[in-house]
Parts: structure tokens; sequence; C-alpha cells
């Protein structure tokens, strides 16, 4: 089977199919990166530039070291959006990339809907690495990887999302993709973190961690943007960690077996504490940023018709 | 010169005329407005009459618009006094009301003459200036009401700067009443829509839009028609967007309380449902919202609590628009699509023609006191002819706005303004028409 996409710009646009693809395709892709010499030469002569409009470390590195392992040629572009507001505009440094005839463009971009812009101005393939607080579609396929090799299967398993969903374009990306895998997902926090008629999207809402968790196979916790604070969304994250710190004592509401996710950084003690961040029988984090490597080595693979 | 514009359905809501009639103007007046006004044209001085036939035709009083932005002084790259003008006509409007937001503002005389200026020498449509309220429109002094009205200025606003402190709002509406300057409220708490770029409802949460709540706009409403009420004046609110905001004005109608109020063809038109692509030249302020405050709207034009269309032409240039959605400036270059998208509530059974033209003629006159929208003898030969069967494409290209800024573009319509005809003379007509 093929891809049969130009971009991947959200889970929205995904289906099913699609879906199982990527994952099956990661899946083969996960040994490469356990081998001595962690490098194939299946994209070899591509160039996939990385522009990142805002600041990050995983998401950079995890499709730098992607490409990097399919031999493609990556180049890495950091852009302040300030200096693009008063300078160059998306519109000409995406012509002037296209002029440069890259095969991928993956771009980090604070406005949500960048992407989408870039996608329909070039004709290489855009890889939405986060735009705003709409999409994180890599994220949400990497999520899916890892309770997908935990779990054995995402259909019919229990998930909750906590936190700040209005902010997050990862908890967006997972309602869509979780939904469509079969899974049931539901939402906690802080009716200021919940944005309006959210639960049109097919999921259930709560304001109550307690509430939300209660038998749930997997819990992703969301980070807190302490510069939310000014906006009067949460007081202090002395009382948001109160109520919303997944611990040893409400984890107990969950499965028994219970998978923890976070897509990093984590807050420790605010989202996560300590002592469940760092225990292996619940928290899958590390497994999470393990498995994106493995996903972003698919999406270009995919993308750049490996397959054909 | 006369002219007699002949075999055209008259509609003049003022005079309550409804009828196949002929019009004769001479001197830039309507000198006489009956049947048959033909054979006795024909009889006596047919060499020095220009005959016009419009049959198959809609005549209305030159339609009006209270609620445009012009660009010129300080952004002419958008749009200047001539190019809105010459978009005014082409679209059917023989009058035009422009908001103050220039730069540098129009909160003084001097920038008042200029645009007066300007506009007498582009000489198409009639351009009325409105004044700020506040200096710079920064919402803490108010800027000289009087010498605003003597330099010529019909209403005052701090459009798109709404004002935020009531007390001042409360001093503006009754220092303007005083002089009998309206105040055109533009209804927005900028805390409630802070950060906001579409309506917030379920497309702004899947878009991950920062969304404008309704109750930016219908908190401001209230307010405004608060002190309205206690300070007996009167207030006319811009662009109504919500279905709240229709309630409020309803309310305060029946009331018997001097409230005003427009809406503009997209918030009738379309909704945030569109938005789903990113499209920039959706993006508008007050943003376009649900279906149900769409149906809203036309429920509130059809009962009279809306009694203005305007269309708050907002040109803008490529560079303002061909950005991310965030940082891309708000409005829509409505001009020349306005008059087919109202035209299509006829087609809708919102409204019947008498009840269009008097929202795009007789009541902005009459709110803004200008002695225009009829078609009595006497009054000025401003005057709209509209094919209402003729079929055409929105192409920006062929805009005569410098702001290309039109999500209708590619549109199918059915309706235009064929001859647009301002102080008995010709300003406009349809290239394919022969006159």
């Amino acid at each position: 089977m093929k891809l049969e996409k130009k971009d991947i710009l959200g889970m929205k646009d995904l289906t099913v199919e699609e879906i199982n693809l990527i994952l099956e395709t990661a899946e083969s892709f996960l040994e490469i990166s356990t081998r001595e010499i962690k490098k194939v030469p299946t994209l070899r002569g591509k160039t996939i530039i990385n522009l990142f409009y805002e600041a990050s470390t995983r998401t950079r590195t995890s499709f730098e070291i992607a490409g990097k392992r399919l031999s493609a040629d990556t180049v890495n572009i950091s852009a302040s959006t300030s200096s693009v507001i008063k300078g160059e505009t998306l519109i000409d440094t995406a012509r002037n990339l296209e002029a440069m005839n890259p095969d991928v463009i993956v771009i980090r971009h604070s406005a949500a809907g960048a992407p989408h812009l870039l996608a329909s101005l070039v004709k290489q393939s855009i890889i939405n690495a986060g735009d705003g607080a709409h999409e994180h579609p890599t994220q949400a396929l990497l999520d899916m990887m890892t309770i997908k090799e935990k779990k054995g299967k995402i259909s019919g398993l229990k998930v909750a999302i906590v936190g700040d969903i209005t902010h997050s374009r990862v908890a967006r990306s997972n309602i869509y993709g979780l939904s469509k895998m079969g899974a049931q997902v539901f939402l906690a926090g802080p009716a200021t973190m919940l944005p309006r008629n959210i639960e049109q999207m097919g999921v259930k809402v709560y304001n109550k961690l307690e509430d939300a968790i209660v038998g749930a196979d997997v819990v992703m916790m969301l980070r807190i943007q302490l510069e939310r604070q000014k906006q009067n969304i949460f007081p202090s994250l002395r009382e948001y960690s109160q109520h919303y710190c997944l611990n040893r004592s409400n984890i107990k509401r969950a499965k028994k077996d219970v998978i923890v996710m976070h897509p990093g950084p984590i807050n420790r003690g605010v989202e996560i504490s300590p002592d469940i961040a760092d225990d292996p029988s619940y928290s899958v984090i590390l497994d999470q940023v393990n498995k994106g490597v493995a996903v972003r080595m698919a999406l270009l693979y995919l993308l750049t018709g490996g397959n054909e | 010169m006369k002219i007699l514009l002949t075999g055209a359905k008259i509609i003049d809501p003022a005079q309550k005329i409804d009828a196949d009639m002929d019009v004769l103007l001479e001197n830039g007046k309507i000198v006489k407005i009956g049947s048959d006004l033909l054979k006795s044209v024909k009889s006596k001085d047919s060499e020095k009459v220009k005959i016009i036939e419009l049959a198959g035709m809609v005549l209305t009083p030159g339609l009006i618009d209270m609620h445009t932005h012009l660009r010129e002084p300080g952004f002419e790259y958008k749009e200047t006094v001539a190019s809105g003008a010459a978009a005014a006509v082409a679209g059917g409007f023989t009058s035009i009301a422009c908001m103050p937001n220039t730069s540098p503002i129009n909160d003084n005389r001097s920038i008042t003459e200029f645009i007066r200026r300007k506009a007498a020498e582009a000489d198409l449509a009639n351009v009325y200036p409105i004044g700020a309220i506040s200096k710079n429109s920064e919402g803490s002094q108010l800027t000289e009401f009087w010498d605003l009205k003597d330099a010529g200025v019909v209403a005052l606003s701090d459009d798109g700067k709404p004002v935020m402190d009531a007390a001042l709002m409360r001093r503006a509406m009754e220092y303007a009443f005083s002089l009998e300057l309206p105040i055109i409220s533009h209804c927005e708490d900028i805390n409630l829509s802070g950060g906001g770029l579409m309506n917030e409802g379920y497309y702004s949460t899947i878009l991950g839009l920062g969304g404008i709540p309704s109750i930016a706009e219908e908190a401001m409403v209230a307010r405004d028609i608060l002190i309205a009420e206690f300070t007996k004046t009167c207030v006319h609110i811009a662009h109504v967007s919500t279905e709240g905001s229709v309630r409020l004005v309803r309310e305060a109608k029946k009331r018997g309380l001097r409230v005003t109020a427009e809406t503009a063809p997209h918030y009738f038109t379309l909704t945030d449902e569109y938005l789903q692509g990113y499209d920039t030249n959706l993006k508008v302020n007050p943003p376009l919202r649900s279906t149900q405050d769409v149906a809203a709207i036309k429920e509130g034009l059809a009962d009279g609590t809306l009694d203005v269309i305007a269309c708050d032409h907002a040109p803008h240039g490529r560079t303002d628009k061909e950005l991310e959605f965030e940082y891309a400036d708000n409005g829509i270059s409505g001009l020349e699509t306005s008059l087919a998208l109202s035209l299509n509530l006829i087609k809708e059974e919102v409204l019947s023609w008498p009840e269009l033209i008097a929202k795009m003629s007789p009541n902005p006159a009459r709110i803004l006191n200008l002695s225009k929208g009829t078609l009595q003898v006497g009054a000025d030969a401003d005057i709209t002819v509209i094919d209402p069967q003729l079929k055409w494409t929105v192409d920006v290209k062929t805009f005569r706005s410098r702001g290309k800024n039109s999500p209708f573009h590619g549109r199918k319509m059915q309706g235009k303004a064929i001859l647009t005809i301002v102080g008995g003379e010709i300003k406009y007509v349809l290239p394919s028409l022969k006159v």
C-alpha cells in the first residue's frame, strides 16, 4: 500500500487505513535504531528541511535523527516568529526553500494553519510538526504507536487526556487519531482549559481528574504552560497541582495496568508526581520519545515514495 | 442636461412607490416622476433630453453605504478616496460614509477637509467622513465634535478601536446628541475578545484559533443601549453579528429607545464553518458567526430590528492578507459585492424589494441626517439602476477597489447595478450597456 498524500497536516485528514500504514511502517523501522550502525541508505540523496519557527528540542531532534538514520540530508532552520512578522513572509520563505528543491519540509509554527498555507504554496511534501493550538500529528502517531505496543490494540481502550486542552495541539491530534482508531477519549480540566463545544469532537468531558481517569487504560497528562497563568486560566501552579497532578493515590482509580503518558517536557510535581513519572510500571514517557523517531522515519519514507 | 429614465420599475420606499414609472432629471435634481413621461418629453424637447431605456430594470434612490474604510490618508496602497469612490459607484452606491481609522486618524478638521477635497477631486460618489470619538481613537479624550461637524463629518465613531471606557462613551453620546451627530458604536469588549481570531465555538476549537465570544459584542451592545436610555440620547450599533445583539436591539426598540443597527452582507451569507481552510479573506471583525447567528440576523432584518445593510468595506493589500491567519488583517473589500449579496435576501424571501432598498438608502440617510434616499421631486438626482436578472461571477481582478480581499471571488451572483447616477451625472455604467 502507498500513502496517497502529499502532506501530513493533521490527524483530521488521515484515514484509519493511512494511520495503520504509518504505524506498521514505523514498527518496521524500530529495529534500525537498535543496530550498532544506525543507518540505512533508503533516503540517500533526499533533502529534508526542518523549518522551526518555535523553540523545540525533542521534536526537531527527533526529525533530524529520523532523516539521518535514513541517510537523507537534513537542514535545520530556526527562526523566531517575531522576525518573521517584520521580515520575510512565510510565503517568500516557502518559495525560496522550494527553489532549492528539497523533498520534504517539516514545519513548526506558533500560528495555527501555517503548515496549510505552506502546503498550498509549494510542491514539496509538508509535515506539520505542530501549529499553534491546532494539530501535532506526529506526536499523536507516536502516542498511538506506544499505546499499540503496550496494550496490543487501540480499539476499545479508554484514554483520559488531562490538562489545558484549549491550548493543546497534542490533545486535538490525539482526539482525532484515537477516536478514529476506536478508542474512547475522556478529557479532564477546569472549565477554563476546555475549549467551547469540544464535546462535539466525540469526547466525554469532566472537570475533575478523578472522574475522568476511572477505569482508564491510558492517562495522558498535558504540559502546563506557566505563561498561561497571566490569562487567568488557572490561579496558581500550587492549586493546579493539588487537583490535576497524577499521583500514587488518584492513579488507583484507573485500571491496574494503566500506562501514563506525557508529550514533554514535564513539569515534575505539577502534572505528574516524580514517583509516577519515574515508575516504569506506569510511565511510558521515554518509550514515546523512542517511537517518535520511528514514526518520523516512516512518514519521511512514505512521503518521499520510498515504498514505490 | 436632462436625462429621462424610462421603462424601469421604480422602488422608492420613502414615497411608497413600487411601480413602473419614468423619472426626469435636470440640473442635478429629480424634476418629474410619473407614468409615461416619454411622450411629453418626445413632443417637447427630445433633442435636449438623453433618454435611457430601462425595461426590465429596477430603479431606486441612490444606494448609501454608511460603513466603509477608504484608507486615505495613510494607507493609500490599500485604497484611496478616489478608488473607494470608484468601487462605490461600480457597486451601485451613490453615497458612502467613511470611518476615521486612517493614519493619521480623522480626529480633526484638517483630515476631514482633506478627505472631502479628495472626494471632490474624484467626483464620483458622495463621500461623507465620519470623525473619531476620541483623540487618535485612544479612548481617553473627546475630539472637537463641533469643529468636526462644521468641517463636514456626519457621524462619530472609534470604529475598530472600541470605546472601552463607559464614562467616555456616555459623555460622547450626550455631547454628540446635543449637536445632532449620531454616534456609531463598534461594539467589542476587547478584554473578552482579546487574542481572539474567529468566532468562539466548535470551529475555533478544532482549528486551534483563539475565539472571540459572542458576548464580547453583546456586552457592549447592552452597555450602549443602557447609556442611550439613561441619557435619553441615541446610538447606532455597527456591524451586528450575533443572535444576542439582535435580541438586545429588538428589545430596546420595543421599549421605544432610539437605537438603530446595521449588519453587513457577510454576516447573513457566511458562517465560521468556512474558515476551515484558514482563508485570511474570511478574517473579519466582528468574526463570521454560527448558522444560528446567521438565521437571527436574517430575522432581525425581516422584522426591522436591523435598519441598515452596510458592507464594512475594508480593503487591504496583498501583504496584509497573504500571511498566516493570525497575522493577517481583518476585513473584506465589500462595496462591489454588497448589493448582489443583499439581493439574495429577496430571493430567499427574507425581505421585499422596498424593504431591502429601505435598508440601503432611506434608512442610512435618516440615521446620518442626509437629505438623500428618495426620488421625490426636488431631491438630489442620486439614482441606482439594478438589473435583477444579470448573472455574473465575482472576479476581484475587475474590482475598482484596490482591495482585492474578497472571500466571494469566483462566486456566482445574480443582480447587479448597471447604472449609477450621482447628482444627475452618470458615474458608472455597466460596460456592456449602451447609454
